[in-house]
């Protein structure tokens, strides 16, 4: 397995053992290949991974699947149109090929692939999604603490329904406005410290029947002429005001980082129906959290395996010479990284800088160096390789498995160096480059380029003026003075206002003295008096 | 456990509702990109459909997102090839490359047109919406005098030149395996048999059969006459086997339109002028085919003179002579008489001119046009090409031509009658549009 693609050379391949030998596959050729990983993944590597379920599909599936966020089903949306025109020309003019495979994080774990993938490609497709992700997303904590295999399609279903119905009973438009504000709220509308309840079809249908039934009960038209109650009381003193900011701060929960939770509970102008599609909205962006924040260990894992796999099935004759040659042109092509000045460069490539990781693990477990026993006491030279992986792939998430598994020999075989870039000065300092000194500050670095907190802005809901204007507070914290992109800032506060129904004000505060640095407003058209 | 589904039968176009949602969003400027491309394009390729840049501004899908550039910030990148801790490196200048690549577009999401090709009849729709034909309310358009010959299945009676030969003959075969007519093969072959055995029997010194040759001699004669027999008795072909394909006449909607072309080609017409005037035609053209199934152009070009000509020579060819309109006019009247019956054909007539005539000639063109063929028209559009420069002058002068002025009073009494001035290119679509509006009333206030 370590590497080992020429095996055997002294003794002539015996090609009755192969599992195939033309370029083509059917589907008896898929289902004993299948056998044939499965063994090798339960038995050898010893992964614990959902039921599987293989669904061959053609390219234009695969582009429908593409536009709606790799999802089997998934409601209609404008902007879904868009990218499936924007995918569909790309593959058309060839800018853009499209993936081989797509997996989904549901029990049982389906995978997408291609019909006009070859068979040694279905073969790596399957090592690679049907074993290495599914394996993935069944361990690590966060797909288990975040996401619900068991209940995904049910929800999209009850969602995909739920969403045609609003569209046949309250038109297009209607529907739209509130699916275009959620979007846009869609990252700031996830949990990142506290459980979700998991979403469930009758559940879920239960409870949007409640809430409608409520509403019905308890209406009643008298509420709407009673008299608004008086403004503040100007001679009230400071105390007592503060004591009122601070009790209302804690009746509506504040602060609150989920802005489309907090919107779904208290925004005073939304029908039920549209505090619903919030929550749609809401409980999917949440389903993709943790696949955001494990790209490299989620790919990495993937990779990991299926290059596992193929040298198992290549060392046991299983599969020619020619088609391991076939698998490595594909596999290095996945997991090539350019270098920053090359024109290919765009960032990181997750596929690579996680199967790096993986293989450097792997060589530290078994044949580590005198640097590596210094730097990870714990694992060099356990002789577990497999079982260490299985630990991380559990346990971390990219920023963390950076930060604890990058190591000084793959920061100088990727040469990795770290920028420093201060819009106060005209130049770029290079901060550290992989030498003893600057091991740790690139690792550092590179992980909180991985860390979704970081990348993402810091946005709360911090007050809401409930007995004057209603005008709501967000806050949005600058770390290292780095601001909000403005005019994308701006759209989406008229998107919060919408929702809202009367003024919104984005305040940008400094995250060391606590300073408010800028303000932006939104007012509503109607000036409050919807 | 391994369950694998073969997706590939499932329908495609899962996105098509999506596709629709974008189409509508995206309306207002993909109308506007559809206008902007018909003034700089070519008018003859118009209707292939059309790849549409509309900028993606209005489509955009914001979010809170940290700026590209400002603050202090530190980032990594693989491979190193010089550097060394505490170098100073350039900003590096725009997106392209380098440092500056990494960090220009986070998502590497950063374009700013969006570019997609509509359909055929997508575009034909956004390009001719809100027109509408004038006096769509014709008599001919709700009479149903035209037929056209449909299939309507197969009947046991007909003419012989509607015989179907093969249901005929799978009939035919099917009843003569059902009562077990025999094949010639069998007779041919009991024929040899019995040839072979009376051959037999001549060679033999005595002259006779064996006894048992004898036996089976009789017993094919026996088969043989029986086959005969039923042969007779069972046709090849029996009256009871014909199907002859069957005709119904369907009453169609009368569907078919003529349009006009008539043009001014004498010296004072430019080739530029030439052109606008065919882009007109080309859009009339391409609008009735939207809406008739059958459209005829009928090409007449005049000077002093008049001729009905083909497309060619009416757009390249020049000719030297006077101008007297009232000939082209005549000529049409004499081809709608000759060809085209009011009660079939929809008429609509496009006229393009400098708006020269010859001086006496203006009160003939009117009477022409109010008795004899405004009646017939669904449509008459008259377009005065001007020369930019020329327009200038006349719009400060009040200057009318010709022909303009013996015109304009029939326009102002006749809804079928419509006349516009037009100077350059980008004037064409506007006017059309405004001819055609679906209330010319008010697109013209």
């Amino acid at each position: 397995m370590s590497s080992k693609t020429k095996s055997a050379d002294t003794q002539e391949p015996d090609t009755r053992k192969y599992l195939f030998t033309s370029a083509d596959w059917d589907f008896e050729t898929l289902k004993s290949t299948y056998d044939a990983i499965e063994d090798i993944a339960l038995n050898e590597l010893k992964l614990d991974v959902y039921p599987n379920q293989v669904e061959v599909i053609t390219s234009e599936q695969m582009l429908d699947a593409y536009s709606s966020i790799g999802m089997p089903l998934m409601y209609h949306h404008w902007s879904f149109g868009k990218r499936f025109v924007r995918d569909d020309i790309m593959y058309r003019k060839g800018y853009q090929g499209l993936a081989y495979e797509i997996v989904i994080n549901s029990n049982p774990c389906i995978s997408y692939v291609m019909e006009e993938n070859t068979v040694v490609m279905q073969t790596l497709v399957m090592a690679h999604a049907a074993f290495g992700h599914n394996h993935f997303f069944k361990n690590n904590y966060l797909f288990k603490q975040w996401t619900d295999a068991e209940g995904i399609l049910d929800y999209l279903q009850f969602a995909k329904r739920y969403i045609a119905k609003c569209e046949d009973r309250y038109g297009f438009d209607a529907v739209e406005r509130v699916l275009d504000a959620a979007h846009a709220l869609m990252e700031q509308g996830v949990n990142r410290y506290s459980h979700p309840e998991k979403p469930n079809l009758a559940a879920e249908l239960a409870r949007e029947r409640e809430r409608a039934k409520y509403e019905d009960e308890t209406y009643n038209d008298l509420w709407r002429t009673l008299p608004q109650p008086d403004l503040d009381d100007q001679d009230i003193d400071e105390l007592k005001r503060k004591m009122r900011i601070e009790e209302r701060r804690a009746q509506f929960g504040l602060p609150e980082e989920n802005l489309l939770y907090f919107l779904e509970k208290n925004a005073p102008t939304l029908h039920a129906w549209e505090r619903e599609l919030l929550r749609i909205v809401r409980n999917i962006g949440q389903y993709f959290y943790p696949q955001k924040q494990t790209k490299v260990m989620n790919e990495g894992c993937a990779c990991y395996v299926h290059y596992a796999i193929m040298n198992s099935l290549y060392d046991k004759g299983l599969i020619s010479e020619g088609a391991m040659m076939e698998f490595i042109d594909y596999h290095s092509r996945v997991v090539f990284q350019a270098e920053y000045d090359d024109q290919r460069y765009s960032g990181f490539n997750p596929y690579a800088l996680g199967f790096a990781m993986m293989q450097d693990i792997h060589r530290m477990c078994i044949d580590p160096t005198e640097e590596d026993h210094k730097w990870f006491p714990d694992i060099a030279g356990n002789g577990q390789p497999v079982e260490t992986l299985k630990e991380a792939w559990a346990h971390y998430r990219d920023e963390s498995f950076i930060l604890q598994f990058l190591s000084p020999k793959l920061m100088r075989d990727m040469r990795m160096f770290m920028i420093n870039d201060q819009s106060t000065t005209p130049h770029l300092e290079v901060a550290a480059i992989h030498d003893d000194n600057g091991y740790r500050n690139v690792r550092r670095s590179l992980a909180r380029m991985h860390d979704i907190s970081v990348r993402e802005p810091d946005m709360q809901v911090v007050d809401v003026d409930i007995r004057g204007n209603r005008q709501l507070y967000i806050q949005h914290t600058e770390h290292e003075g780095i601001r909000l992109e403005a005019s994308e800032a701006e759209m989406t506060l008229g998107y919060i206002g919408q929702l809202w129904g009367y003024g919104v004000t984005l305040q940008a505060v400094d995250n060391e003295t606590g300073e408010i640095l800028h303000e932006m407003n939104f007012k509503p058209e109607n000036d409050g008096t919807a | 456990m391994l369950y694998i589904v073969d997706r590939r039968k499932n329908p495609t176009g899962k996105s098509l509702g999506n596709r629709q949602r974008f189409m509508r969003r995206a309306k207002a400027q993909i109308k506007k990109a559809v206008e902007d491309t018909i003034r700089t394009r070519g008018i003859t390729d118009i209707s292939s459909g059309d790849q549409i840049t509309i900028p993606s501004k209005t489509l955009k899908e914001p979010g809170f997102h940290h700026a590209g550039r400002g603050g202090n910030r530190n980032y990594v990148l693989p491979g190193n090839k010089k550097f060394v801790q505490g170098d100073r490196i350039a900003r590096p200048q725009g997106g392209d490359g380098g440092a500056g690549g990494s960090k220009a577009s986070p998502d590497g999401d950063g374009e700013d047109e969006f570019q997609f090709t509509l359909s055929r009849d997508e575009f034909l729709d956004i390009f001719f919406e809100d027109l509408e034909l004038p006096d769509l309310l014709k008599k001919s358009l709700k009479q149903t005098t035209a037929f056209r010959n449909a299939r309507a299945g197969y009947s046991v009676e007909g003419s012989p030149a509607n015989l179907s030969l093969v249901r005929t003959m799978r009939n035919s075969l099917a009843r003569r395996i059902g009562l077990r007519r025999p094949k010639t093969a069998e007779i041919r072959e009991l024929e040899d048999k019995i040839a072979a055995l009376q051959a037999k029997a001549e060679k033999r010194p005595s002259g006779k059969l064996t006894k048992l040759d004898d036996e089976k001699l009789h017993g094919f004669l026996a088969d043989l006459e029986e086959a005969k027999r039923r042969m007779k008795a069972i046709p090849f072909i029996d009256p009871i086997d014909t199907r002859f394909n069957q005709f119904q006449q369907i009453p169609t909607p009368n569907t078919q339109a003529v349009m006009f072309c008539l043009m001014d080609v004498s010296g004072s017409m430019s080739e530029q002028m030439k052109e606008l005037a065919k882009r007109f035609f080309m859009l009339l053209h391409l609008f009735l085919h939207r809406r008739y199934k059958h459209v005829e152009v009928v090409f007449i070009r005049h000077t002093s003179r008049a001729s009905e000509v083909d497309e060619e020579t009416f757009f390249y060819s020049r000719e030297t002579g006077g101008t007297i309109v009232s000939t082209a006019l005549e000529e049409m009247k004499k081809v709608l008489k000759d060809r085209y019956p009011t009660d079939q054909w929809n008429i609509y007539a496009a006229q393009a001119s400098d708006g020269d005539n010859y001086s006496n000639d203006g009160a003939k063109c009117t009477a022409l046009l109010a008795e004899d063929l405004l009646p017939k028209c669904q449509y008459y559009a008259y377009i005065e090409i001007t020369d930019e420069r020329e327009a200038e002058i006349f719009a400060a002068a009040e200057g009318e031509t010709a022909l303009w002025k013996s015109y304009a009073p029939l326009a102002s009494n006749n809804q079928r009658f419509a006349l516009k001035r037009v100077t350059k290119a980008s004037d064409i679509f506007p006017v059309f549009r405004e001819l055609f509006a679906k209330n010319r009333a008010e697109a013209q206030s």
